[in-house]
């Protein structure tokens, strides 16, 4: 259905249109704590994603019939640039913004211990600068960081990653020119670390069982991955780096 | 959904909960048993096609129109689908009227990527004159009363709704009025099977208090040929990932039945 030419989205020897390996992800960038009027925040870089997440709370509901007296709620705005990508995005938010800032919002109140906080609400603002293909799961891990920094009691990270299907292989991390593929298959997948739950999953296209078990398999190894990239940009962040210590600026 | 209005319905989580324990629901169903089904299709006239379902006493109507558009740069040999449900406000005291929120978006987008992503709809087929003209079947849905599971309901009914819609006759790249070319055919069958998880239990087919204390809720559409092509968790909560393999399980074997019963 898509353009004509034959593109190996997987080659013989395994290598993917960027080069990649089947379970290799896209080199991912975090850094926390980038915003400083935020109360906690993240920027991330995944693949050509350019991704900035700011986090404030906990604060009064608004609108005020949406306060639960229970516990606090989050409430997740995704947004793109109009920039962001290739054909000019208008930046109104459109039903897919609505849908994901829904999925990764319920996502993120498995991790936060939203019963401390009845009757408030925790905002968590994305917006992705540049896009290609994984922003939601990217969004996630974002602001998984950017609560951390904003020092939101957690059960613990959220971690995410898309696995799928492109040219008849299961693979991690599509990009945009896999995500076209005519076989593509996209599984948005976000994993609470510490009881290895499934927090956020979605999925497009055509698969079996068994090609849906082993990505799901893979999920799990690409989101632990991920973890560990978090874990380091939070703990950098209390980190004295060497040049400090020498008395050197920032 | 809405802050307080529901909380109501935790009043009844522990007797719910009771029941589970036993391998029971509130209604005598069994853990995976969906409720009775009922299908009417062609019964609005001015829709190519259409069906109301009711799920329980969940009750939705979908309607398909044929409308000629320009098909879109990316394609242009194909026409499309597009689909929008609307949770009426006489549906339940917790739906608003306005433009649709997020759950009816949510709703709407799980719906379409169960028919899309299927590829059930020949997009090539709907194509009149290269990069000119092409159907865009809109798929209208409303929900008429909610009483849990509008998912499965809904996907039930836009598929009766597809497989009785007439095709219209093209002339000059114009619908001609009340001239038909045949019935849309579809090259698969996908249906949705939505599950809620209460504490450690999962169910088939929510209804609707099982739906208000439900901890999470999954939905995933399957084929007639052993594919799976959409999912979608749904609401906050988690599921382990047995949990979710045993669901997907499940799901091919609880459309299998379906379809038996309201094709």
């Amino acid at each position: 259905m898509k353009k004509e030419e034959k593109i190996e989205y997987v080659d013989k020897k395994g290598k993917r249109v960027d080069g990649r390996a089947v379970d290799e992800l896209r080199p991912i960038k975090i850094r926390s704590r980038v915003l400083p009027r935020a109360d906690g925040s993240c920027y991330l870089e995944w693949g050509q994603n350019k991704i900035l997440c700011g986090v404030f709370g906990p604060k009064e509901v608004i609108p005020k019939h949406m306060a639960n007296p229970f516990k606090g709620i989050i409430d997740f705005q995704y947004r793109m640039a109009g920039f962001s990508v290739p054909d000019r995005k208008n930046p109104k938010p459109g039903r897919r913004e609505i849908e994901i800032g829904m999925v990764c919002g319920a996502a993120l109140e498995n991790a936060v211990l939203l019963e401390k906080f009845p009757n408030s609400m925790i905002s968590v603002f994305v917006e992705i600068l540049d896009s290609n293909a994984g922003s939601r799961v990217a969004s996630l891990t974002a602001a998984a960081v950017a609560l951390a920094d904003a020092g939101i009691p957690m059960r613990g990270l959220v971690s995410a990653s898309a696995v799928g299907k492109a040219g008849g292989k299961v693979i991690l991390d599509l990009n945009k020119t896999e995500e076209d593929a005519p076989d593509a298959v996209d599984i948005p997948l976000g994993i609470l670390n510490n009881t290895g739950e499934i927090v956020l999953l979605q999925l497009d296209g055509l698969m079996t069982m068994d090609e849906f078990k082993k990505a799901i398999e893979q999920g799990y190894i690409a989101t632990s991955k991920v973890h560990e990239i978090q874990k380091k940009a939070l703990l950098e962040k209390y980190a004295v780096p060497a040049e400090i210590e020498k008395g050197e600026k920032l | 959904m809405s802050g307080t209005a529901d909380l109501i319905y935790s009043l009844r989580k522990d007797k719910v909960l009771g029941l589970l324990k036993e391998g029971k629901r509130l209604d005598g169903r069994g853990l995976d048993d969906y409720r009775k089904v009922e299908v009417q299709t062609e019964i609005i006239g001015n829709a190519e096609g259409s069906a109301k379902v009711k799920l329980g006493e969940t009750e939705v109507i979908v309607g398909t129109k044929f409308v000629i558009g320009e098909p879109f740069p990316d394609t242009p040999n194909e026409g499309g689908i597009v689909v929008n449900i609307e949770l009426l406000p006489l549906a339940s005291p917790v739906f608003e009227a306005g433009p649709p929120g997020s759950d009816a978006i949510e709703l709407s987008r799980v719906v379409d990527r169960s028919i899309r992503e299927s590829k059930a709809v020949d997009f090539e087929k709907l194509c009149v004159t290269e990069g000119k003209a092409a159907f865009m079947i809109f798929i209208d849905g409303y929900i008429l009363n909610e009483d849990g599971n509008l998912f499965d309901a809904v996907s039930i009914a836009a598929l009766n709704a597809l497989l009785t819609s007439k095709v219209p006759k093209v002339e000059d790249e114009k619908i001609v009025k009340d001239e038909y070319t045949g019935t849309l055919k579809l090259l698969r069958k996908p249906l949705l099977t939505s599950f809620a998880k209460i504490n450690d239990h999962i169910l088939t087919d929510p209804g609707l208090v099982e739906e208000k204390i439900m901890d999470t809720s999954f939905h995933i559409s399957t084929t007639e040929d052993d594919l799976i092509n959409a999912c979608q968790k749904s609401g906050s909560g988690a599921f382990t990932k047995k949990e979710l393999f045993d669901m997907a399980e499940k799901a091919f074997v609880k459309a299998k039945e379906l379809r038996k019963k309201v094709l």
